[in-house]
């Protein structure tokens, strides 16, 4: 081993499971992770070689040869492409004189494309390095490369000011919030969080924080719509040496941007909401699971939770009692299957993020095979207004079955994009209102993973659990945008993010974006139609996980509810197959023909 | 012992069964390719990769070998749905890869020709990838003939170095573009029977043994003789 790698190890204490701090360790300061680091790499944490180029090759961040000095990501959404990428993108190719998916000849830059990176709202967006740009322009590019080229680093130039990295103000400086509504239960100003987990763990025994969740009725805002009190509840019951509390923010779903918000404007609630989690079930460790695309947050987020830990609410003997919990922060590195809970933890394991065979859940058997509780930023935000305030209060909020609120992120075509506040019961119509949507024609709620609405047909429909439970991303098309090319995107974007190792996701993905193009390019029959609905079926019947079960959702929704764009695509036979055979006249033909000649043969 | 029922038959199931293991315990076949049984792989006891064992549980499409019997299962195996799926998932591996039977070495001891023989398959309803895949014919002793690969992990989980218990097999890339990637230096380092049983456990013919080929005649070998399903049937009697 190398001296200058000791340090790295030292950090880590020479823990494989802690190989993703590891790789990003070296790319960060060596621009990319040698194969001669890789080979230390494996000698110190015990592995093998290919055990780490197995992670390291999974992860779209992590770069196994050099990539620039400066590597930069393009956000490549359908609402990037709504706003100007593709002039975006040529810019950055001409004033970095390097094609996409390459290095320019100086070895200055890398340029790749990226899947949604959190900034719907103000796209066209790009990574450099560890900052953000948004509302990108060719001028915007200019500016920027020709500063780079002078020696300036992305972070100063994202952020002139020089604020430190560790403030609101250096967050505010890179990213806007973007925050339409006033606040109902998230984003409270000023709250007393030493007050309240104080109140918290004097008078309410763990027991009975589970017991005010369950009342408040409060379910999982990552998607699924678990109840959140009954996973801490089996939480405390599961039996493990250690207990851990996994906060998700690895929020891929394109288009939803609201963690980002939640983290930017109120972490607080959401460490409030993990520590409340860590008493409920007994655990005295937790994890932030940050995606790699919000780097420009981590050193904000590593503060908050020094603040915590200087006033006592975080570290040992939390506010002088028995009780401990602290919390890290796991950075991810660039996959969208992260986001489910069982890959999320395999990735926090320093692995490939793979879906991992359920039964057992995680919270029966999760990170390090002891019980842990994942939660989703939104979810752990909630519970600690919740266990501030009381489950009756929130269930004055929304409707009987889906209490409380609900954040959407909200692009695409409308006058407001942003974060809104929304109580459970809104309709799908008050919500374009509020966005200024004027002509929508076709929203996706929930991403690409969720449903495709019609808005002539469907603007009554309600936000709630039992009809429109949208996981918090809201992607707004009007009449003028190519429904056909965004849904054929969607299919590309699951392909690009499938781990690969169930075949009907991995393979069935191929055959969807393959038919999508047969559409498009006008080469489909009915029956293209009908084997779609039928793959379909097996995809979402026979995938390992969420990502392969919900990837034909925005097919099969868009073609029940605009059957007619994919029916004008398609070849449709009318009429005879040869319109100028006449059968007729070709049979009197032919029995001319044959009297022609037996009667010749006969003279 | 618990009570299932299996295609509208109450039988009994042993605790700590799969649905795929029970089944066959009470003579009834469910196709897979990446189960192997009695292995039991971080904690687990299945890869539920291939998905090939899909059935319907309780009304629901899981992969059999994922599942533990319960009392009262409902289990439908022979339901034309999912019976059509596990046919479409053999199909799916054969358009996605590159197999070509007649010139495979593996011919007639590969699963995954066994079991499109099984599920009554013809020929792929996708279209045909003709996926360019490279081979690594580098190691002293083993072919990794990666157009027939089904990437079922099979060789990642179970194939370990004996001395410092490190994987030889290992995977690389991800989605369509990952792959099984050997440890030149572990690989050649086999000894002779792990090498064949390396090969064995293949369950197509990615991972060839270089040292013997053709040993067995075809016509001769082992699902030629019997089928697969007549083997797991009677393999599952047997223990």
């Amino acid at each position: 081993m190398s001296d200058i790698n000791q340090n790295i190890f030292e950090r880590y204490n020479f823990d494989r499971s802690r190989l993703m701090d590891v790789l990003w360790d070296f790319q960060r300061r060596d621009n990319y992770i040698s194969s001669d680091n890789i080979e230390d790499i494996a000698l110190c944490l015990k592995l093998s070689v290919n055990d780490v180029k197995e992670t390291l090759s999974f992860y779209h961040f992590f770069l196994d040869k050099p990539f620039g000095k400066h590597h930069i990501y393009l956000s490549n959404t359908v609402i990037a492409k709504m706003n100007g990428y593709d002039e975006v993108r040529q810019a950055l190719e001409n004033e970095t004189g390097c094609r996409f998916n390459g290095v320019d000849k100086t070895q200055a830059f890398g340029l790749a494309d990226a899947n949604c990176i959190g900034l719907s709202d103000q796209e066209p967006a790009m990574m450099v390095d560890e900052v953000v740009f948004t509302q990108l322009t060719s001028d915007k590019v200019k500016n920027i490369i020709e500063k780079l080229k002078q020696g300036k680093t992305a972070e100063e130039i994202a952020n002139p000011k020089r604020y430190a990295s560790n403030t609101l103000d250096y967050v505010h400086a890179i990213v806007d919030s973007n925050i339409r509504t006033a606040s109902r239960v998230l984003f409270k100003p000023e709250r007393n969080y030493k007050q309240i987990l104080n109140t918290l763990i004097t008078t309410t025994k763990p027991e009975g924080v589970i017991e005010t969740l369950i009342e408040s009725n409060l379910k999982g805002r990552g998607g699924a719509g678990f109840p959140t009190g009954l996973k801490w509840k089996l939480g405390r019951e599961a039996q493990g040496k250690d207990k851990y509390i996994i906060c998700n923010a690895d929020e891929g779903e394109p288009g939803t941007f609201k963690d980002r918000v939640l983290l930017t404007e109120s972490p607080k609630d959401v460490l409030l909401g993990m520590i409340a989690a860590a008493y409920a079930i007994g655990s005295n460790y937790g994890i932030i699971y940050l995606r790699a695309e919000y780097w420009y947050l981590k050193a904000f987020l590593q503060q908050q939770i020094q603040d915590f830990r200087d006033n006592g609410l975080l570290g040992k003997q939390i506010l002088a009692t028995a009780f401990s919990f602290d919390v890290r922060i796991q950075m991810g590195a660039g996959s969208y299957v992260c986001g489910d809970e069982t890959a999320l933890i395999e990735s926090c394991e320093g692995k490939r993020g793979t879906p991992r065979v359920k039964p057992p859940y995680p919270i029966q058997q999760g990170y390090l095979g002891m019980p842990t509780s994942v939660n989703n930023v939104e979810t752990l935000a909630c519970a600690s207004r919740i266990i501030e305030e009381d489950s009756a209060w929130y269930n004055q909020l929304g409707t009987p079955e889906s209490t409380g609120t609900r954040l959407l992120s909200i692009s695409g075509d409308c006058s407001q994009m942003g974060i809104y506040e929304i109580e459970w019961g809104t309709s799908l119509n008050s919500v374009l209102n509020m966005a200024g949507a004027v002509n929508a024609n076709y929203v996706q709620i929930s991403g690409p993973a969720g449903d495709s609405l019609s808005v002539e047909k469907e603007s009554e429909r309600v936000f709630c659990y039992s009809d429109l439970s949208c996981n918090g991303s809201l992607m707004i098309f009007d009449h003028t945008r190519d429904i056909l090319n965004i849904v054929s995107d969607y299919a590309a974007f699951f392909v690009e993010e499938s781990c690969g190792i169930c075949v009907p996701c991995r393979a069935g993905g191929v055959e969807l974006k393959n038919k999508m193009h047969r559409i498009i390019d006008g080469k489909a029959t009915q029956l293209d139609i009908d084997e779609i609905k039928q793959w379909s079926k097996l995809i979402k019947g026979t995938s390992r996980c969420g990502l392969g079960t919900a990837m034909p959702n925005s097919i099969l929704a868009t073609l029940d509810k605009f059957s007619d764009i994919y029916f004008e695509k398609i070849m449709v036979q009318k009429g005879p197959l040869l319109a100028s055979f006449n059968r007729e006249e070709a049979m009197s033909a032919h029995e001319l023909a044959y009297d022609n000649l037996v009667h010749k043969g006969e003279e | 012992m618990v009570k299932i029922i299996i295609d509208g038959k109450e039988v009994n199931a042993e605790i700590g069964d799969n649905v795929l293991e029970a089944a066959a315990k009470n003579n009834v076949f469910i196709p897979s390719l990446c189960y192997v049984k009695g292995e039991s792989v971080k904690g687990e006891n299945c890869l539920g990769t291939c998905r090939t064992c899909s059935v319907k549980v309780n009304g629901n499409i899981m992969a059999a070998c994922t599942i533990a019997v319960c009392e009262g299962m409902n289990i439908e195996v022979n339901e034309p749905e999912v019976t059509d799926m596990r046919k479409a998932l053999v199909e799916l591996l054969f358009s996605e890869g590159n197999h070509n039977c007649p010139s495979c070495e593996k011919s007639g001891r590969c699963e995954l020709q066994a079991t499109g023989y099984e599920v009554d398959m013809m020929v792929s309803r996708f279209p045909y990838r003709f996926t360019p895949r490279q081979v690594d014919h580098s190691s002293k002793f083993i072919w990794l003939e990666r157009d027939r690969c089904i990437f079922c992990q099979r060789c990642v989980e179970l194939v370990r170095d004996k001395a410092t218990d490190q994987k030889i097999f290992s995977i690389r890339g991800r989605g369509t573009n990952a792959r099984i990637e050997i440890d030149k230096s572990l690989a050649d380092n086999m000894p002779a029977e792990q090498v064949r049983a390396a090969s064995d456990l293949c369950p197509v013919g990615c991972i060839i043994d270089k040292s013997q080929g053709f040993d067995v005649p075809i016509g001769r070998r082992k699902f030629e003789i019997e089928t697969i399903k007549e083997r797991a049937l009677k393999g599952s009697i047997d223990d």
